[in-house]
């Protein structure tokens, strides 16, 4: 399949899948067995983009993690989709809607669109948030610890 | 008895229409504002489903007009919706027609703390997650560090057989805790008390090894915090001998009587396809039916060595959920036998100077070891650039643990497969038809922990 390459992370069967195939090859691979999609997560890599991938791979800003499984032959696969900003990516809810509340999440916590998701609402957060909480660009709010007897 | 008449039309408005709080757009929305298919993935069918199927969910969800039902709000705060999730019913009667639920009232980031931890900091973070079984918690974030350090190959036999007997002594307090909370939600109240006890001598012994009851912070990257005192073996015994007659109690109390297995029988009915469609784990899954436990398919520790039974269900329903924990904790118990025979004398914790503090003797004499120590304790230790996932069986399910790291003392990102997060989403497929008496059944036989499913 075009547009894949594959890889390997500490002994565990990685695909990098580009964004315009990823719903085709999430498909192939349900197709082989891969009936479960446990996980769906994504990194923000903004801080972090000398990263190390393989020969092929064209990263961006984001990455959109897919963790799925075959119980049947008790296999794990990653996928792991390059994702710039303000891109979307292809739901999973038609094959998997076990992804319904992980995307959700996703586009909460990193603004990751995700087309053809039937309600993709904030999660975690009030509706009426402002920004997204796990990018790296998201400033992290402090409350300065003063220790007793301290000097100042 | 003016205070309702007398209040404005306005302030009326503001709290039917859920405008005073800001979830206006993840909330349940009235028939005649969604279109056909968001109505019908709503009342369940997302799934691709048979026509005898489809023809059997059409009679439920079909076509009422919008005056025929009502949406009612349960939760966040009611006695039994474990916490703070909140669901939102659309009844016909006192039938459940659609039911969707609206989570995040306990979200406060973990994830993003866990990006300012470092790995030996990390446990303290992720233990607050599911809270009635910390020490899985604390497990998978392990094991995740330990294999991206390239470890986990060399942890001591003991420090793996510790992690055991603690995974398996957790999975037995929080079952407990679940038949406690099952019991008080159908109105056993006995029931909950008793749980509540039986669990409280678990967490006695955690006490006594960890100094906590909760939130334990034990198992750290390399091996555990400390070995086990003196007479723990005796204080595993004395729970073993105890609970098995209790255990029996609670078959007389509840299993054995008519009136509890008619309010779970056939209640909450899950079946094999819907669950692995929605990704639901644990008790959820295999009260479908399939044997799926991480400790026999994908071992990790030294699950291969012990000998235990994976306990299916046949129905899918509440009952079957309940009649497997109350069982696991009987196959636990069993496992438990087995890990004081096995349990091998050694090390506790890695000796690798990375990742270990040098022992506290060592500190008085040596200048090196000081440092060493300040070190790991300040800037803790560097992990190797890269990713990993890991997943154990924990009482709920699969909890996984994603990092990735960028080469520096603490993770790039830290992401935890919640068991709960995901198998709340079963809630709107289980209660779609059944009663509202029984919505408080579902909730209790899914075991949510909603400080997993906010983290």
């Amino acid at each position: 399949m075009s547009g894949v390459v594959a890889d390997e992370s500490h002994g565990q069967r990685v695909l990098f899948v580009e964004r315009s195939e990823y719903l085709a090859a999430v498909t192939a691979l349900y197709e082989a067995g891969f009936t479960m999609c446990v996980d769906l997560t994504a990194v923000d890599y903004l801080a972090h983009e000398s990263r190390v991938v393989p020969d092929g791979v064209v990263t961006q800003r984001f990455e959109v993690v897919v963790n799925l499984l075959s119980i049947a032959n008790r296999e794990r696969v990653r996928l792991r989709v390059q994702v710039g900003d303000g891109e979307s990516v292809a739901s999973l809810f038609d094959v998997h809607p076990s992804t319904e509340a992980m995307e959700r999440e996703v586009f909460d916590m990193f603004g990751v669109r995700f087309d053809g998701h039937p309600d993709l609402t904030r999660i975690l957060m009030p509706e009426d948030w402002d920004g997204h909480p796990l990018r790296k660009d998201y400033a992290q709010g402090r409350i300065p610890v003063q220790f007793k007897g301290a000097a100042s | 008895m003016t205070t309702i008449d007398a209040r404005p039309a306005s302030d009326m408005n503001i709290v039917s229409t859920g405008a005073a709080t800001s979830e206006g757009g993840q909330e349940l929305k009235p028939r005649g504002e969604i279109s056909q298919k968001a109505l019908m993935r709503e009342a369940g069918a997302v799934l691709r489903l048979s026509e005898s199927a489809a023809a059997a969910l059409s009679e439920v969800a079909g076509d009422i007009g919008e005056d025929q039902s009502m949406i009612i709000n349960m939760g966040p705060q009611h006695p039994s919706t474990h916490g703070v999730l909140r669901l939102m019913l659309e009844l016909q009667g006192e039938t459940v027609l659609r039911c969707k639920p609206v989570i995040g009232y306990l979200h406060t980031g973990m994830e993003r703390t866990g990006e300012s931890l470092t790995y030996l900091q990390g446990g303290t973070n992720v233990t607050r997650m599911d809270y009635l079984s910390p020490l899985n918690n604390e497990l998978v974030f392990s094991m995740a560090t330990e294999k991206l350090l390239g470890i986990d190959d060399d942890i001591p036999e003991r420090a793996q057989w510790m992690r055991m007997l603690l995974s398996e002594l957790n999975r037995m307090s929080s079952h407990l805790l679940f038949l406690a909370t099952n019991g008080m939600d159908l109105g056993a109240v006995s029931m909950m008390l008793y749980g509540w006890r039986e669990r409280e001598e678990v967490l006695r012994f955690f006490q006594k090894v960890t100094g906590l009851r909760m939130n334990h912070n034990f198992i750290r990257p390399g091996g555990l915090a400390a070995d086990l005192p003196a007479g723990w073996r005796d204080d595993v015994l004395h729970l073993l001998e105890m609970l098995p007659d209790r255990l029996a109690e609670y078959e007389i109390l509840m299993t054995g009587q008519p009136i509890w297995r008619e309010r779970l029988q056939g209640v909450g009915v899950i079946t094999q396809s819907e669950a692995i469609a929605l990704a639901a784990t644990g008790p959820i899954l295999r009260s479908t039916g399939l044997a799926w436990d991480l400790r026999r398919d994908m071992p990790y520790l030294k699950y291969p060595e012990a000998e235990f039974d994976v306990v299916v269900g046949a129905h899918g329903d509440a009952y079957d959920r309940y009649a497997i924990r109350l069982q696991e904790i009987r196959e636990s118990m069993r496992i438990v036998r087995q890990i004081l025979d096995k349990m091998p004398s050694g090390d506790y914790r890695i000796q690798n100077k990375k990742v270990t503090p040098p022992p506290r003797g060592r500190i008085n004499e040596s200048m090196e070891a000081l440092i060493h120590h300040f070190k790991i304790f300040t800037e803790g230790f560097k992990v190797p650039e890269g990713e990993v996932y890991v997943a154990i069986e924990s009482p709920r399910g699969e909890i996984g643990c994603y990092i990735a790291s960028d080469g520096s003392s603490v993770p790039y990102r830290m992401h935890v497969r919640a068991p709960s997060f995901v198998n709340v989403q079963c809630l709107p497929h289980m209660m779609r038809g059944g009663l509202i008496a029984d919505a408080v059944v579902v909730i209790s036989s899914i075991d949510p922990v909603l400080g997993e499913v906010d983290r």
